[in-house]
């Protein structure tokens, strides 16, 4: 009977490992694909597309696209402003939302109900519904910068940071993990004088941890892929982003290895972000002992 | 040091009357039991004392000061919790210093402190490790340090052993009267299980649905009960409840009689009964014998053998059980007939309205 258990354990495992690998497979062969055209000159790259050789590193290999792709845009730039717009934008983001999440979930208080409820109801209206009147919003709002009080947000990286600060989904992802934490810990630490402020700092977030990842991983994705919204309010160079960066190469003639080079560059901050956010995940899993 | 008193406090929840109007007064450094079972009001009533809850109606002194509208911190309590609700992310001495750190104790005064507390509940080789490194019994423990380390005049208790194993329940019980006689502090301990409260009250109040059903040291409940929820709540097996009408009526005793148990003369001055009421006659088990008058007579229908003594289920003529607590080497068999004394003057006398006479 054991014996026939651990037979079934072990095929079960095999199967789960082998649905993975095919996952990760999937996931993975755009990326391997894009990294060897990376390094082709366009000819080869277009006739490697035919077989088995678009994955691997074989025939005249070189690094001569990203040259070219560094000498066609500001690809430092560009990348440097996403990942400051982004940067920025996550903190932020988690700071204020958990914030918010914190007031519904744990302080009484008239009308948190309904504007919950609310702010949920803005989850099913999509971004473009609201792109324009955003628009025409933010042409007006003023601004205290070096240069004293201005009025007009375009061209500047708050106004591709501030809009994206409060949303519906990362309020929704706090509450529901604050639901979740045990509610006599708030009361215990009420008991022990803790102000609300200090329930926060000192008991809530530091029991988070699965919470922020998670936050911090779809605002990242959602910020760095931004488009629509940098290409209406951004028209300097200097405050442009990655994804409107890419325009640059999809001029009058298409360099392909160029692209693939450009869209390599801009993956590793990606990259980067995930392998650091699996780090801290599991550290403060196996710290707290409480679970996602 | 502090004495509490709840003075017709009440709550609501959402139009439902949960607390009904509790009166209850705590002496300085006694140790007070709210037992009822659960979804009485018990932990209701202690989160109103702690101020995790509002106070609907009534006044709640604590010390001499009206506490009903001061945060917990302010309220010179303490409490423990069923779920010891220690913080997983802090060592145990981080849990136990923690009220000190919010109030930017100096270093000195919490190692102070939280070396006192280790030394009191034996836990100083405990002192660095995190929660999910302890057991049960020793996350407890680190609860009961915490509230020890604020000094409070009041330590509240909200069902804190009930989800230790029984044999450890049987000892944090034991450790928990040491320290109330250590600390000489007022405690509050709320429990759905009467034989804590029994073995660890100075006082007693027993709830039911909201409401007070009698105050008292745990023998005065177990020898005179107000009424028949706190006959049956108190005493373990339950007292037996046999239904009999009033016979005669004089000014010193009543006789009652039924054909489970004959006519019985109870010694009880003043009853206000008349002949020909129902009555309940109240029987502890323990205080049923073998042989001597042979007032009851049953058959035997089951027979719990716990050593010391002899649970025996027996069936009367009527058809009703009751339980009889036998000596722990007597020899019974269940379809056995048996004759019962009863003790007349340990009866319970309960008029139709459920009061004790
Ligand atoms: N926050 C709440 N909202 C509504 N009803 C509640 C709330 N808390 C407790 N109750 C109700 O109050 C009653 C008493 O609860 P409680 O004090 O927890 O009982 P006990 O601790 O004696 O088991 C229960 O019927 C429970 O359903
Ligand atoms: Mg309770």
């Amino acid at each position: 009977m054991a014996a026939i258990q651990s037979d079934n354990h072990g095929l079960r495992l095999f199967v789960r490992y082998a649905v993975l690998t095919l996952i990760a497979v999937i996931f993975i062969f755009p990326l391997i694909f894009m990294l060897m055209s990376s390094l082709k000159p366009d000819q080869q790259l277009l006739t490697d597309t035919e077989s088995l050789r678009a994955f691997l590193p074989v025939g005249d290999i070189s690094l001569d696209n990203y040259f070219a792709a560094f000498r066609r845009a500001p690809v430092g730039l560009f990348v440097f402003n996403s990942v400051l717009v982004t940067g920025l934008t996550v903190l932020l983001s988690l700071a204020v939302c958990s914030l918010a999440a914190f007031a519904f979930v744990f302080i009484d208080w008239r009308g948190r109900e309904l504007l919950l409820t609310l702010i949920l109801a803005t989850l099913i209206v999509p971004f473009e519904t609201i792109a324009i009147p955003l628009l025409l919003i933010s042409a007006n709002l003023p601004w205290i910068g070096l240069e004293g009080i201005t009025r007009g947000w375009l061209n500047s990286y708050q106004v591709q940071i501030v809009p994206f600060i409060a949303d519906g989904l990362t309020i929704f992802l706090f509450v529901q993990y604050f639901k979740d934490l045990p509610g006599e810990l708030i009361e215990a630490a009420r008991v022990e004088g803790a102000s609300w402020g200090q329930v926060y700092r000192k008991v809530v977030m530091p029991l988070a941890g699965p919470v922020l990842a998670t936050a911090a991983i779809l605002k990242f994705l959602a910020m760095y892929n931004q488009y629509l919204w940098p290409l209406m309010v951004v028209q300097q160079e200097a405050y442009r982003p990655v994804m409107v960066g890419l325009q640059y190469f999809f001029q009058l003639n298409r360099a392909w290895g160029e692209i693939m080079a450009y869209l390599s560059l801009i993956t590793v901050p990606v990259l980067a972000f995930y392998l650091f956010l699996q780090r801290a995940f599991i550290a403060s899993i196996a710290s707290t002992g409480i679970k996602g | 040091m502090a004495r509490v008193s709840l003075s017709g406090i009440k709550k609501n929840y959402g139009g439902v009357e949960i607390i009904k109007g509790v009166d209850i007064d705590v002496a300085d450094g006694e140790f007070t039991v709210f037992v009822g079972p659960s979804g009485c009001g018990k932990s209701t009533l202690l989160r109103m004392i702690a101020g995790l809850e509002d106070i609907t109606g009534g006044t709640l002194t604590i010390g001499d000061r009206v506490v009903n509208d001061l945060p917990p911190k302010d309220r010179s309590i303490a409490m423990v919790f069923q779920s010891y609700a220690i913080f997983p992310h802090m060592t145990v001495r981080e849990n136990l210093a923690f009220g000190l750190t919010i109030a930017n104790a100096p270093k000195a005064e919490k190692d102070a402190k939280v070396a006192e507390a280790a030394r009191i509940l034996q836990m100083e080789h405990l002192l660095d490790r995190r929660p999910s490194q302890l057991s049960g019994g020793q996350r407890q423990r680190v609860a009961i340090g915490r509230a020890i380390v604020r000094k409070p005049g009041v330590f509240l208790f909200d069902e804190p052993l009930s989800n230790l194993d029984a044999a450890l329940r049987v000892d944090m019980r034991m450790e928990l009267a040491k320290l109330h006689a250590d600390l000489g502090a007022t405690m509050i301990y709320v429990t759905h299980d009467q034989v804590e409260a029994m073995t660890l009250a100075d006082k007693i109040v027993v709830l039911n649905a909201g409401i007070v059903q009698q105050v008292g040291t745990p023998l005065e409940l177990y020898h005179r009960p107000a009424n028949l929820f706190v006959a049956g709540f108190i005493g373990s097996p339950k007292m037996n409840f046999l239904k009999a009408k009033v016979e005669a009526v004089d000014a010193t005793s009543v006789t009652v009689g039924s054909p489970d148990i004959g006519t019985l003369v109870l010694p009880k001055a003043n009853v206000a009964a008349a002949v020909g009421d129902a009555v309940t006659v109240g029987m502890r088990p323990h205080h049923l014998t073998l042989g001597g008058a042979q007032d009851i007579t049953g058959r035997v229908v089951l027979v719990e053998r716990l050593g010391n003594e002899t649970l025996t289920a027996i069936v009367l003529a009527s058809g009703q059980q009751i339980i009889v607590a036998l000596p722990g080497d007597i020899e019974v068999m269940a379809g056995q007939q048996l004759h019962l004394a009863t003790q007349a003057e340990r009866a319970c006398l309960f008029l139709a309205n459920g009061l004790a006479a």
